[in-house]
């Protein structure tokens, strides 16, 4: 393995590096739809670096990561161990799930919460190519009329968004940009 | 020098995160109370830890912070806050509301609205708003997934038949996106309308109860009421003795032995901004303003 690839790509400065994409994500679990810069992670192909930067930010040996299957791989695992140590685990144990779309299909195997405790419930990490062709409107908390935004697929964010409080919540990353859905938007096609 | 030892904002990094997850979740759903890991502040009880430890896991070292007290800067519990901030994150600190990017409070929200790019963290010393009509943890957290608000209804409805209208005039329950019930912390009733639809993030840090709880910016807030009994908003009815605003919330003192009273704003940086603007009240020292 290259294990330059895996050692480096953390932050530089990881208290403040990791205070700044933090605000990022809280800026994005926010504000539903709005994209949001997310830098300072140089994970290995095909984490993109936003994805890497959301790892970084929030995941560590209580978070279990549930990895794709284009993003299972040697790489990604061993820079996942070196710099969050968190362990990677089957999509109904994860705390975190991180791939394309397609990969991460059926979401209903993701943990959505218990009626008493809807924290205990899974968070996509959703790679994209770019968010440029908008398929949805959102609307909801966070929110003040609407938003439009991209959506690799639609009627999977209507039924999660049906099951409120329950429901899983999703971060989609392209190059160094992430935006945010979290259970609580209504989500209607274009 | 001590100060340089600790991490950025005192909290160490896995602490940090934890309280960061708890956030989010807050956030995808609002007025759901988030239990986290809440950690030995280095002050009591009751003085803001939960507000400390969510304003510490949200400061970037760009931010400017601000802190108030039942409205104020320059009380105690504000000031020391923003002193632990400034030697533990080196961060710019204001007491103007418009130049603050995050704004820790304890029980007031200012009276120049909020914008988007500003984050209010609360300090909440009972999170749950059913606590005192059911002391079990098992029991309310049960009554909030099955949605049984029924007991909260209750006691407002008792507090009309004991002394004609709705009594509770802080920590008024507030109803969250038509599904959660939640304690707004103990602002006054007054405050009520600037949670709901504020541009702002609002987050809510409870640290000896150990619950975190959020509102994402333009979420729907309402103030629980009945029909014949609407919510209403209350204020002392006078105009502030010192800068003339009929339209902030005010805070009775007693001047004297012969039982005088003066009426001032709660939030000081509205009232000196004002009176920099040459506003004036009753007890306004004249030939000063000028």
């Amino acid at each position: 393995m290259f294990e330059a690839e895996i050692l480096s790509g953390g932050f530089a400065d990881p208290a403040h590096d990791r205070a700044r994409a933090f605000r990022a994500c809280l800026e994005a679990m926010a504000r539903p739809g709005r994209v949001q810069t997310i830098t300072g992670a140089i994970p290995p192909a095909p984490l993109s670096a936003a994805a890497g930067a959301v790892l970084l930010t929030l995941a560590d040996e209580t978070t279990p990561i549930f990895l794709g299957r284009g993003h299972d791989t040697e790489a990604v695992r061993k820079w996942i161990a070196f710099h969050c140590a968190a362990p990677i685990v089957a999509a109904e144990d994860a705390t975190f799930a991180v791939g394309i779309w397609e990969d991460l299909r059926p979401v209903s195997q993701f943990a959505v919460g218990t009626a008493e405790y809807p924290d205990r419930s899974a968070s996509l990490i959703v790679e994209c190519d770019d968010f440029d062709r908008h398929t949805v409107r959102l609307s909801g908390p966070g929110i003040e009329t609407s938003q439009t935004a991209f959506l690799p697929e639609t009627d999977a964010f209507v039924q999660n968004a049906a099951m409120f409080p329950l429901g899983f919540d999703s971060y989609f990353a392209a190059r160094n940009e992430i935006f945010a859905l979290p259970r609580s938007t209504k989500v209607e096609a274009l | 020098m001590t100060e340089q030892s600790y991490n950025f904002a005192y909290l160490d990094e896995a602490t940090k995160r934890m309280i960061r997850r708890a956030l989010l979740k807050g956030l995808a759903i609002p007025g759901y109370q988030v239990p986290f890991a809440s950690r030995e502040m280095p002050m009591p009880y009751g003085w803001g830890t939960g507000g400390v430890q969510v304003t510490a896991a949200c400061l970037i070292p760009e931010d400017t912070l601000k802190v108030i007290d039942q409205g104020a800067d320059d009380t105690t519990n504000a000031v020391s806050i923003r002193k632990f901030f400034e030697r533990t994150a080196q961060v710019r600190t204001t007491e103007t509301t418009t130049e603050a990017t995050v704004i820790q409070t304890r029980h007031r929200i200012p009276e120049v609205p909020l914008a988007e790019g500003q984050i209010l963290v609360y300090q909440v010393p009972i999170p749950e708003p059913l606590r005192f009509l059911e002391p079990r943890e098992s029991e309310t957290r049960r009554m909030h997934a099955l949605e049984e608000y029924g007991l909260m209804h209750v006691k407002l409805y008792e507090d009309i038949a004991r002394h004609g209208a709705i009594a509770t005039s802080y920590a008024y329950p507030v109803k969250v996106e038509g599904r959660y019930v939640m304690d707004p912390s103990p602002i006054p009733k007054f405050d009520n309308p600037k949670l709901g639809g504020n541009a702002a993030i609002q987050l809510f840090g409870a640290g000896r109860e150990q619950r975190i709880y959020a509102l994402p910016p333009y979420t729907q807030v309402v103030s629980l009421d009945f029909e014949d009994h609407p919510f209403e908003p209350s204020k002392a009815e006078h105009a502030c003795d010192l800068c003339g605003s009929e339209v902030s919330y005010l805070d009775e003192v007693i001047v004297d032995d012969q039982g005088n009273r003066m009426f001032v704003c709660s939030d000081t940086n509205y009232c000196t901004t004002r009176q920099g603007e040459g506003h004036t009240g009753r007890l306004s020292q004249k030939g000063e303003a000028a």
